[in-house]
């Protein structure tokens, strides 16, 4: 086969083979649910718990450790539900996740960060009240 | 005001006969143009039995390019409408001095520039750029169709419904009178309780859905539907921005969408988000309404970026200089655009350490931006330059784009900032990037590709005056607002007391006469053009010796584009294959695989915009109605599962050796 | 496909795709939609970002801590969570082809997803008849419109699931119905992502002091 035709893989007949690959393997099997659901019993309850019974005592530790929690359980998610992997449309999926995330990270705290200054700056006020 | 009674509120909502404006001279006088024309286009369609053959074969077509060209269309009205509204501001601007009112009042005058600042970015150079892409971009890779190509449909009739609210508010009710970006508290309930937010709330929420899909839309056909061969470092530089920009859209429409909705919910419900009582906090409104607004002016230059890098490379006859460093450096843009937005706010008060970083990200954000002008002009460089119009415009833009870009570099030092925020000076910086950036470059898009679009080229002498026209029009109309912006002058301002200024006012309205008629000679060019295109009929589908695949094809294409795939070995597939001796296949033609006409997407788009009317003068049970019908429709059309149809090979042999006999005549 | 294109003589390689193309309407979908869900997510982003700015200008009202009642949270949290494995279900009843299965799968979704939007709007009625209105505080405003969102969406799911059933037992599990019940399980999956974030970041955390 020449160099060509070997570069000729690209556009929509890779997309071509994808598809195959889907439907292989992208509906996950009856183990990954289960082993999805089970850790996200587990990862839901232990927060609920932390902070229902008031465990650890602080509250900014507890918030740190529920929010690593959350994040656990979302990749949880995206692992066993959503079934994301990097090779999954010829890995666009997960190239468009991690933009996502990037920009929904710059955008929370960016918009955190800007706007404690404000308020910090311009409505000092605010923090007496 | 008349009281109304309970039965006419319920029908007609908060809508009065008092909010039709016959009492405003200038709007009756524009109406009655508005509807005279309309009128006769209305009668001349009927008379010559067009309104079949405009919904079968146009407004109900899934075909990208015949979208693509509507977008275009759209986007020359609206910038007639808009244009209209700068040369009222100049006209005003000019002769409010001293005492002088002017002609427009001030709640004229504000609708005005609100209205100016939102047409020309939705409703002109987003329908430019999105119909600059729609008709290229499958074509340059070789496609058939969008991914999409219902929603394709959709997505224009939603842009359509927005432009369709907003001119609607010209002659029903009143227009915001709160700037493009409508900033509370002042467009909050409290002080801007009138119709004129809410038309510019729906409109832009409508227009913005089908921005959104037409992004998804344009990046899975980007991602899925590029021919064989063409992989991501083959492919042509305009689709590589087309790319960037529609992940912008995508990223960050849905931000505009839901800053809005805050809004909304607080004019419509009164939560408090951005109100003054309550804990609500106007400045998150502006914080959000940036961290979309930054990106939408890449959204808007970067395709515009790959018009440039096409012509340059056709139009010196060479492969574009630097083609990874472009696509690199539209990438590192796409990123760093996020990480900006606060220049737009510096003077809010955030404070040393957060406007320093922003300052910095600004200022790095000029980089890449200035690496492409270098790529331009080394692709020129013994380049085989032919000036036609296309060339022309990218070396004005060259030279506009400069100064525009560097005057943005002043703006990104804070202290800087402090002194120009909001000035005249402002103003002229992003009409110096708008105008010479996208304004210059959609002509020269328009230029380079309305041949293949259409089969004949555009009459250069229209062509030539209009640039001028144009390009000299722009300096002298926006030069004096810089010297204003350094003065001090702030903008929006309907009047002034120090006489010495009106001089610098008076020469930018001549500018925007100069500007209106480079806008008057390209309406007569494409006229002319009309007239003689016998004289200018390309039947070579390659009239400028282009390199990228749309030239492969016949001027206009086929409806399935290329009757077989073709295949990609280089970049500049186009060109490569003319050196490489590719002849055209005269046999062994297939039927081929199109999806179908349908008229859902005017449908929805109608009924939403009915819905967005509805909600904006509070007839309840007319948006309840036409949301649910919204729903129904869609739901119905997903019953449709008959999509697609054959072009059956008969035809496609008969398309293919009509092609080969002009090629012969040629 | 393209290795079967005969190639001429070394010099002249081929141009374009002689042999049949297969044409795979829908090939794009799944991409297009996962983008959709992307765009979603920043939607979803603006309102965490608001929630996160004003979710503590209570405005001398109530906070978090006053109206949050967590146990009935952990209930929808429940609801939520099996739907998605029900929903697992029936897609792996899908791949097998067992249509009757993914109805029935489909079904017990849906009641669990009618359970979450129920106790949702039980909870929102409470706490409006409490007087904690969405116009009582920025706090509030922004507490009901986050969670709302996120209940609307969970409402649009169920209708396109709705939507769908009918479809599948009308033509059964042909391959553009496979592809709207993966886009709608990819839709339920990410609403249930989304949750996470609200239970954490609105509820647990709303009420830590």
């Amino acid at each position: 086969m020449s160099q060509n035709q070997a570069k000729a893989q690209g556009g929509h007949h890779d997309a071509h083979h994808d598809e195959h690959d889907a439907h292989g393997a992208a509906h996950g099997s009856m183990r990954g649910y289960v082993t999805g659901f089970l850790l996200s019993v587990v990862l839901t309850a232990i927060p609920f718990w932390l902070v229902m019974n008031d465990v650890l005592g602080n509250s900014t530790l507890t918030a740190i450790v529920i929010m690593l929690f959350a994040a656990a359980q979302i990749v949880v998610h995206m692992i066993y539900f959503l079934h994301m992997n990097g090779r999954s449309e010829g890995g666009w999926t997960m190239l468009a996740l991690i933009f996502t995330i990037i920009v929904v990270a710059i955008a929370l705290a960016g918009s955190l960060w800007v706007m404690f200054h404000l308020n910090a700056n311009m409505m000092p006020d605010m923090h007496r009240m | 005001m008349t009281s109304y009674p309970d039965w006419w509120k319920l029908i007609f909502g908060r809508f009065t006969l008092e909010a039709i404006p016959y009492h405003e001279p200038i709007l009756i006088g524009t109406f009655a143009a508005v509807a005279l024309g309309g009128i006769v286009v209305l009668a001349l369609i009927t008379r010559y039995r067009l309104w079949g053959y405009l919904w079968h074969e146009w407004f109900t077509s899934v075909d990208h390019k015949k979208i693509g060209i509507m977008y275009m269309i759209l986007g020359v009205i609206m910038l007639l409408r808009g244009f209209a509204d700068a040369l009222m501001m100049r006209g005003q601007q000019a002769i409010a001095f001293a005492g002088n009112e002017g002609y427009l009042p001030p709640h004229h005058y504000d609708q005005i520039f609100t209205a100016h600042g939102v047409i020309m970015i939705f409703f002109v150079a987003m329908p430019f750029v999105t119909g600059l892409m729609n008709y290229v971009v499958p074509l340059q890779i070789g496609a058939r169709d969008v991914a999409f190509p219902f929603l394709n449909n959709f997505s224009f009739w939603m842009t359509v419904g927005g432009a369709v609210l907003i001119m609607a508010s010209l002659f029903i009710g009143e227009f915001a009178k709160v700037g493009w970006l409508a900033y509370p508290p002042l467009s909050g309930a409290a002080y801007s309780p009138g119709v004129g937010m809410d038309y510019y709330l729906w409109g832009l929420q409508i227009a913005g859905i089908g921005t959104t899909l037409s992004g998804v839309n344009l990046i899975a056909t980007i991602v899925k539907m590029r021919a064989p061969g063409m992989d991501m470092m083959k492919m042509p530089v305009f689709t590589w921005t087309s790319l960037c920009t529609n992940v912008l859209i995508v990223a960050t429409f849905p931000i505009l969408a839901a800053t809005l909705a805050l809004l909304t919910l607080d004019r419509y419900v009164g939560t408090n988000f951005f109100t003054n009582d309550l804990g609500g906090n106007p400045m998150m409104y502006v914080n959000l309404i940036w961290i979309w607004g930054h990106p939408e002016v890449y959204i808007l230059i970067l395709p515009i970026f790959g018009v440039y890098s096409e012509v340059a490379s056709a139009f010196c006859g060479k492969r574009l200089f630097g083609y990874a460093s472009m696509v690199y450096a539209t990438v590192v843009i796409t990123i760093l655009s996020y990480l900006v937005w606060l220049h737009h706010f510096f003077t809010m008060g955030s404070g040393a350490s957060v406007n320093s970083f922003f300052g910095i990200t600004t200022m790095i954000i000029s980089i890449p931006t200035g690496a492409k002008i270098f790529n331009w002009l080394f692709t020129m460089y013994r380049g085989r330059i032919r000036f036609e119009l296309p060339m022309m415009w990218l070396l004005a833009f060259m030279i506009t784009f400069v100064i525009g870009g560097m005057t943005g570099v002043m703006l990104a030092v804070p202290p800087a900032d402090f002194v120009l925020h909001n000035s005249l000076f402002l103003i002229a910086h992003f009409h110096n990037v708008i105008i010479g950036g996208v304004v210059f470059g959609v002509f020269a898009g328009i230029a380079y590709w309305f041949p293949k679009a259409f089969g004949f080229k555009l009459d250069r002498f229209w062509g030539v005056l209009s640039f001028w026209f144009w390009v000299i029009g722009f300096y002298v109309a926006f030069m004096p607002l810089y010297i204003l912006g350094l003065m001090g002058v702030t903008r929006r301002l309907s009047r002034f007391e120090d006489p010495s200024l009106q001089i610098f006012f008076v020469i930018a309205a001549v500018g925007a006469v100069l500007i209106a008629l480079g806008i008057l000679c390209f309406l007569i060019q494409i006229g002319v053009s009309i007239l003689r295109r016998e004289q200018l009929r390309d039947t070579t589908g390659d009239p400028w010796d282009g390199r990228t695949l749309e030239w492969s094809t016949s001027s206009p294409p086929p409806a399935y584009n290329f009757a077989f795939t073709p295949i990609v070995h280089d970049l500049d597939a186009w060109a490569d294959m003319k050196k490489r001796g590719f002849t055209r296949p005269l046999a062994g033609f297939r039927p081929i695989h199109m999806p179908r006409n349908t008229g859902a997407g005017v449908i929805i788009a109608g009924l939403a915009t009915l819905c967005g009317f509805a909600l904006i003068w509070y007839i309840w049970w007319l948006a309840a109605l036409s949301f649910v019908a919204v729903l129904a429709t869609v739901i119905i059309h997903t019953f449709n599962y008959d999509r697609d149809f054959h072009i059956p090979a008969d035809e496609v042999v008969q398309a293919e050796d009509a092609r080969t006999q002009l090629l012969g005549r040629a | 496909m393209a290795k079967a294109t005969a190639q001429a003589a070394g010099t002249v390689p081929a141009f374009y795709v002689t042999e049949e193309e297969h044409a795979h309407p829908g090939g794009s979908t799944m991409l297009g939609f996962w983008l959709y869900l992307m765009s979603d997510c920043l939607v979803f982003a603006v309102l965490f970002a608001t929630y996160g700015v004003l979710g503590r200008n209570y405005a001398a009202g109530p906070s978090g801590a006053d109206l949050f009642d967590l146990k009935l949270v952990a209930v929808n949290t429940a609801m939520l969570l099996f739907s998605s494995i029900t929903y697992g279900f029936a897609m792996l009843a899908m791949d097998k082809g067992r249509q009757a299965a993914v109805q029935g799968w489909l079904v017990v979704t849906a009641l669990f997803g009618l359970a979450f939007l129920g106790i949702e709007l039980y909870e929102f009625a409470h706490l409006i008849h409490e007087g904690a209105t969405p116009m009582r505080s920025a706090f509030l405003s922004s507490f009901f419109t986050l969670v709302g969102t996120h209940g609307l969406h969970v409402t649009f799911g169920l209708i396109w699931l709705a939507v769908l059933m009918t479809q599948v037992s009308k033509h059964g599990l042909i391959e553009a119905n496979r592809r709207r019940l993966m886009c709608l399980s990819m839709f339920w999956h990410f609403l249930d992502v989304v949750w996470i974030g609200v239970f954490t970041f609105v509820y647990l955390m709303g009420v830590l002091k």
